[in-house]
């Protein structure tokens, strides 16, 4: 906690959150980050797996499998989500399973079926982007300022 | 009567004719499985929203508790319910269904103990010859309100709980046979600067130490005279800080004694974090498992502790700190 928000505590309260805080079992970080590293490594030598059979058999170049690797990763996502099996994925994977394509396509899903029962205009559509959108706001507009500093620096004759 | 400054003590000692509770696939697989009147295998109970399904919970812990009593519903003079839901819509609805006097209450996880303690003063100052107390929590209807949707996987932290589905009710009266509801204290608000909703036990832990204390010092009472105390929903962690911070104060209750219906409820295999949590917590615990125990006579004196973090979905975003609240009912057999 930042000193900031501490100075407003009384030091009554203070005195217990040290208490609280030594009494709580913490986040066992390290652990998370290993299953975090072995589940979002599954998750992408999947994408890889994918990206390379589209080329071989499907006639892809480099360049434009990638498409239909996030298409099927995001199917696949939406579908555990469905099947009520995601969330059980991610409590163990953690940041694994929140950070790739998956993770995306898990809040759209998860949120859309949740509001379902107040019906499709104000359930599935009002709430589709309720977690998702904040990640689309802040994805557009971190593009478009490194696109403007990519132009700058060209126009300054760099790159 | 009151004695002392916040505790109610009931000469008329109203008797709790018949209590229920009923239970989602969670609570089935649970250690108090054996408890529930009635454990449904399906979250929906064959509703079309996680909503309907709440207020049939209730509506299901009424109907139980008001067949055992050998009333039907129309003989139920007034309904005091409460529950988490904006508008506590589950309570309200049912009191719809019912279609008797109804007050409904707030008091988040304490809403349990808020009714029980309220229907006892209404029959205890004779506004009343019976008087229903219930409350109810679902899983999903609360993840949804309170968190993310049930399907969204974000990874919780070992001091989360587990919303319990579950729902509770207990049918007073004036006289009869049955496990009595001789003293209430009535907790205030505690807050101690936490506001991580991941951490609801030790948010809450202060607000039943304080009641705790407050029920002794206003009673003068030994802290081994109950059997049980037990607290509503701290789960593991809060448990562990209460138990903490009671030694700190000098009332220090023995072991055994000093328990968490979030503890009981579940196995210690199933995926539940640090316990159980909501309104259904305490009220099927005390209204299914230990008011059974009473009737057995392997309990005599029982102490609920009920907690309620009373926050909602907006304030904790507006990063304000987590008001809590317990309120405490002795009953005796």
């Amino acid at each position: 906690m930042s000193n900031k928000k501490k100075k407003k505590l009384t030091p009554t309260q203070q005195e217990y959150q040290a208490l609280a805080n030594n009494l709580e079992p913490k986040r066992p970080v390290m652990a998370n980050c290993i299953k975090a590293f072995l589940v979002g490594g599954t998750i992408c030598t999947l994408g890889q797996g994918l990206q390379w059979m589209f080329i071989e058999y499907f006639n892809f170049t480099e360049d434009t499998a990638g498409d239909p690797t996030v298409a099927v990763l995001i199917f696949i996502s939406a579908l555990l989500t469905g099947l009520g099996v995601y969330d059980h994925i991610a409590q163990f994977g953690g940041a694994g399973t929140a950070v790739p394509v998956t993770g995306f396509a898990n809040t759209v899903a998860s949120a859309s079926i949740e509001h379902r029962s107040e019906g499709y205009v104000l359930g599935v559509g009002g709430n589709m982007f309720k977690l998702a959108g904040s990640v689309i706001a802040f994805g557009v507009f971190s593009a478009f300022v490194v696109a403007l500093v990519k132009i700058t620096i060209k126009k300054l004759g760099g790159m | 009567m009151l004695k002392g400054h916040q505790t109610w003590v009931f000469e008329s000692k109203p008797v709790i004719a018949a209590s229920s509770a009923v239970g989602g696939p969670f609570e089935a697989q649970g250690a108090l499985a054996g408890d529930f009147d009635k454990l449904h295998e399906d979250i929906w109970l064959g509703q079309d929203s996680f909503e309907k399904a709440e207020k049939r919970l209730l509506e299901e812990a009424c109907e139980v508790a008001i067949n055992k009593a050998g009333l039907k519903k129309e003989d139920v003079q007034f309904f005091l319910s409460g529950d988490l839901m904006n508008q506590i819509i589950s309570s309200s609805f049912t009191a719809r269904t019912l279609g008797v006097p109804f007050l409904g209450l707030f008091g988040a996880c304490s809403s349990s103990m808020e009714a029980l303690s309220l229907a006892a003063l209404l029959i205890d100052s004779k506004a009343a010859e019976n008087a229903l107390a219930a409350a109810s929590s679902h899983n999903a209807t609360a993840e949804k309100q309170f968190r993310y949707p049930t399907e969204y996987g974000a990874q919780k932290p070992p001091t989360a709980q587990w919303t319990v589905t579950g729902a509770g009710a207990a049918l007073l009266k004036g006289e009869g046979d049955g496990p009595r509801v001789v003293a209430a204290t009535i907790g205030r608000i505690v807050d101690m600067g936490l506001s991580d909703p991941y951490n609801m036990g030790a948010a809450m832990a202060p607000a039943a130490v304080d009641t705790i204390q407050a029920h002794f010092r206003d009673l003068n009472r030994d802290i081994t005279y109950y059997d049980i105390i037990a607290t509503g929903d701290l789960g593991r962690v809060g448990h562990q800080i209460a138990s903490a911070l009671l030694v700190k104060h000098g009332l220090e209750i023995p072991p055994g004694i000093f328990t968490d219906c979030g503890i009981l409820i579940y196995n210690q295999e199933q995926p539940v974090l640090a316990g159980g949590s909501g309104c259904g917590c305490s009220a099927t615990v005390t209204f299914g498992h230990f008011l059974n125990r009473m009737r057995k006579e392997e309990l005599r004196r029982l102490l609920i502790v009920a907690t309620g973090a009373l926050m909602s979905p907006l304030s904790y975003q507006q990063k304000e700190s987590i008001p809590c609240i317990a309120h405490a009912v002795a009953i005796e057999i």
